[in-house]
């Protein structure tokens, strides 16, 4: 025992390793910060040298410039607000461009396993052309063909029995608004909503206590519905119309009017990630064992009640996390918008930065907005993983 | 009894074959188009759909289309505005790296024959197209592959040489490329590069500067030590959580802010592969960090039990199986790069979406309806295409020559 403690007090601090441990993180830790020092002053002193001393005052000064497209914005309004449209834009794209390539990539991904040959083979054909084209490519190209191929306003194309309009100044498609009744609708509306969670919550319980599948989702709707069509009845017409487009002077007079960059980025941004969104499905649905369609069919569930009992849910376990992962690629990928000149962010701030010459409030700006969403998706991912994980 | 059914069939085979593959047929579309009458339909419409897109395309393809813009700018495609008189430095390169690609064949397995072979066809290939003056380097590296391939049978070369030889070949193209009057060379400068050649170096340059980088980072993210792992940590997340375009953007700007003013102004081109570098060496970190986390803890406490050091089990045990196993994954961001370096067209490289772009705008194809928009993006996302495809191709077969996943 003596000679051991005498062996461990004698070990050379340079040979202890709980010592080098420490020493060599110090060391690490004064290298980075050096590092980092050395980088910061010699940006300081160029910056000072350029006459630009970094500080976030020139966001309240009047942008001057217009934004094309997005929330209502006025030049006389500051930078802060020009970036509060642009992240709003990004929003906006993002969205749309994620509900749209799901759907699209569902049915890709289904359809690649499809026991048709020739419709498994189109769908395995468009998921190896799309992907692997870079999306600038597909956005640029799409923005050019929408430009050169889509008519002028006055001669605009036609589609779904006068609903839609396309033209060189966008594409118009009928949008739910507001009537007059809409105000003396509202506490029906929300009267159904509120009535019909309570039957959900209470049948659910009560199925629950009861033992099997929760159910009542229906029903709850049903009630909600009726709530509802009372509330129109009582109010005397409906509270939303369908507000369709038609061509008035120089521009489009109601529905909603996408523009040509707009679609052109929803478009690219659809197109690509639907390609990968497919092979997400189409691997989570292979991974599924056969065995459990063969014990589906075994206890006789049709191949619909086998797809939706049986292989989805479980497909759903292992589709889940790269497909949110694919959304979150889909809102940083929204930043090439400004190949083709839509106004998100990115190139709402790149504007921004060439007005002022701030390169650091705007590439910190960014950085910021586009973490925050990473930050956000993760967490949403985390508690999806939780929700899904099987519990033993 | 049971046993003449099969010798019937057995000799039936023979004989008939035409029947028996118009009876193959019959049974496999029955099998594969019309197994149930939803499918039957679909089968039939999705015949009908192609039907009438076949005759428009063909049209457009064969008639309609104006080629010339792109067999009239061929040269910009692949070199983009590199100076006439110089030609010969990428010609030559080609060759160069032709050659090492025969050599690593030779020894190599399935995949690197199986990309050799691929360049070999598109040699092949090119040489059979009407693009003038290049066919002769393309003929060149064509005898390169072939010749480098031979000599390596012929006389068993150790592996180091063509090892030497890739290690070698960045900074050999980078200078030959770049120039410098000390060698008698002229230079060249990088706005001058573009093209083809710019998109394959990039994605070249990219991840191969960023491969030392991603696999200390990997290293740092699953090292004990806090401080290190805190950094690794939020180096990769930061870059993964942000856009490649943010990043290339924020490397031009600030690039050369960090830098002291007059001693050092890297042009448009260094800050563009410095940004690649940065960003994909947080992608590479997170697939390095996949191969480090599959080797099984038995490895780690074995290399301990021998008395190895950290460095020692890293060195011996440990990255070998590790990068093995991530192979795969790595062509994969190699794929990926590819593909986003066309993003340096939004910076202002001439890259080859770049350079589709400028060719739409010249002003010869302004005249024609509608201009050439659709015969430029067309070629372009040929071009992509061939590269990516065949590279996702030579990946699977890596997998398989590697047998990923199956031990």
């Amino acid at each position: 025992v003596v000679r051991t403690r005498q062996t461990s007090s004698s070990i050379p601090f340079y040979r202890n390793v709980r010592v080098l441990t420490v020493l060599a993180q110090i060391g690490f830790a004064l290298a980075v910060l050096g590092l980092g020092w050395l980088l910061l002053s010699t940006m300081l002193g160029n910056l000072e040298r350029q006459g630009i001393p970094i500080s976030f005052a020139f966001l309240r000064q009047p942008a001057g410039f217009g934004i094309s497209e997005g929330l209502p914005f006025d030049p006389s309004q500051s930078y802060l607000a020009a970036f509060g449209v642009g992240v709003v834009n990004t929003i906006r794209v993002a969205v749309a461009g994620i509900v749209l390539a799901t759907l699209l990539g569902l049915g890709l991904g289904v359809a690649r396993l499809s026991r048709n040959w020739l419709l498994a083979r189109l769908a395995t054909a468009y998921v190896e052309v799309f992907r692997n084209v870079p999306l600038l490519l597909w956005l640029v190209f799409a923005y050019a063909a929408l430009r050169v191929s889509l008519p002028r306003l006055r001669q605009s194309l036609v589609l779904l029995g006068d609903t839609v309009l396309m033209s060189n100044r966008g594409v118009a498609l009928p949008w739910p608004r507001a009537s007059a009744t809409f105000p003396a609708f509202v506490p029906w509306g929300i009267a159904a909503v509120i009535l019909g969670l309570a039957i959900w919550v209470w049948l659910r319980r009560r199925s629950a206590a009861a033992a099997g599948r929760p159910a009542g989702f229906g029903r709850a709707c049903l009630v909600a519905l009726v709530v509802c069509v009372a509330g129109f009845v009582a109010t005397g017409s409906a509270p939303i119309y369908w507000s369709v487009p038609r061509v008035s002077g120089f521009r489009y007079q109601g529905g909603v009017v996408l523009t040509p960059e707009f679609t052109a980025l929803l478009l690219g941004l659809v197109i690509y990630t639907a390609a990968f969104i497919a092979e997400v499905v189409r691997a989570g649905m292979l991974a599924v064992p056969k065995g459990q369609q063969e014990a589906a069919q075994a206890l006789g569930l049709s191949s619909a009640q086998t797809f939706r009992y049986v292989t989805f849910p479980q497909a759903l376990r292992v589709i889940i996390p790269p497909l949110i992962n694919q959304y979150l690629n889909l809102t940083k990928n929204s930043s090439l918008a400004i190949a083709v000149g839509y106004p998100d962010l990115f190139s709402v701030g790149l504007t921004i930065n060439n007005q002022t010459g701030q390169a650091i409030p705007f590439v910190l700006m960014i950085m910021v907005v586009y973490l925050s969403m990473s930050l956000l998706t993760s967490a949403v991912l985390n508690l999806v993983n939780r929700r899904l994980a099987l519990k033993s | 009894m049971i046993e003449t059914p099969t010798t019937t069939a057995g000799t039936a085979e023979r004989p008939g074959a035409s029947p028996r593959g118009v009876r193959f047929l019959w049974a496999w579309l029955r099998g594969n188009l019309f197994n149930t009458w939803y499918n039957g339909l679909l089968t039939v419409v999705l015949v009908a759909g192609m039907a009438v897109m076949v005759q428009p395309v063909v049209t457009w393809v064969f008639q309609q289309a104006h080629w010339a813009a792109v067999t009239t700018n061929i040269r910009l495609f692949v070199v983009g505005l590199y100076p006439d008189e110089y030609l010969w430095r990428p010609g030559i390169l080609l060759s160069l790296i032709a050659g090492l690609f025969g050599g690593s064949a030779s020894h190599g397995r399935g995949s690197m024959r199986f990309v050799a072979l691929l360049l070999g066809v598109l040699f092949v290939l090119l040489v059979l197209l009407p693009v003038g003056r290049a066919r002769l380097y393309v003929a060149l590296a064509w005898l390169s592959l072939m010749g480098c391939f031979g000599l390596d049978r012929l006389f068993r070369l150790p592996y180091a040489v063509w090892n030497v030889g890739w290690f070698l070949s960045l900074p050999i193209v980078l200078a030959v490329l770049g120039g410098s009057r000390g060698v008698g060379l002229e230079p060249v400068a990088t706005s001058q590069w573009g093209g083809l050649m710019l998109t394959i170096l990039l994605a070249a340059v990219g991840i191969l500067a960023s491969f030392p980088l991603g696999l200390l980072l990997a290293l740092g993210r699953r090292s004990t030590l806090p401080v290190i792992r805190v950094f690794s940590v939020v180096y990769i997340e930061v870059i993964r959580g942000v856009p490649l375009v943010s990043v290339l953007m924020m490397f031009t700007l600030l690039l050369p802010l960090f830098l002291p003013a007059g001693v050092l102004r890297p042009d448009m081109l260094w800050r563009v592969m410095v940004g690649l570098t940065a960003f994909s060496a947080a992608y590479v970190a997170e697939n390095v960090r996949g191969g480090l986390q599959a080797i099984p803890r038995g490895q780690y406490e074995a290399a301990t039990a021998l008395g190895l050091s950290w460095a020692q089990s890293m060195r011996y045990i440990i990255l070998p199986q590790a990068l093995r196993a991530v192979i795969p994954a790595l062509v994969g961001q190699f794929i990926a790069l590819f593909k986003d370096t066309s993003l340096v067209t939004i910076i202002g490289l001439l890259e080859l979406l770049g350079i589709a772009k400028s060719v739409i705008e010249q002003p010869a194809w302004k005249t024609i309806p509608g201009g050439v928009v659709f015969e430029v993006f067309v070629f372009t996302a040929l071009v992509y295409f061939v590269f990516t495809y065949n590279m996702s191709l030579a990946s699977r077969r890596l997998e398989r020559t590697l047998g990923v996943g199956r031990r």
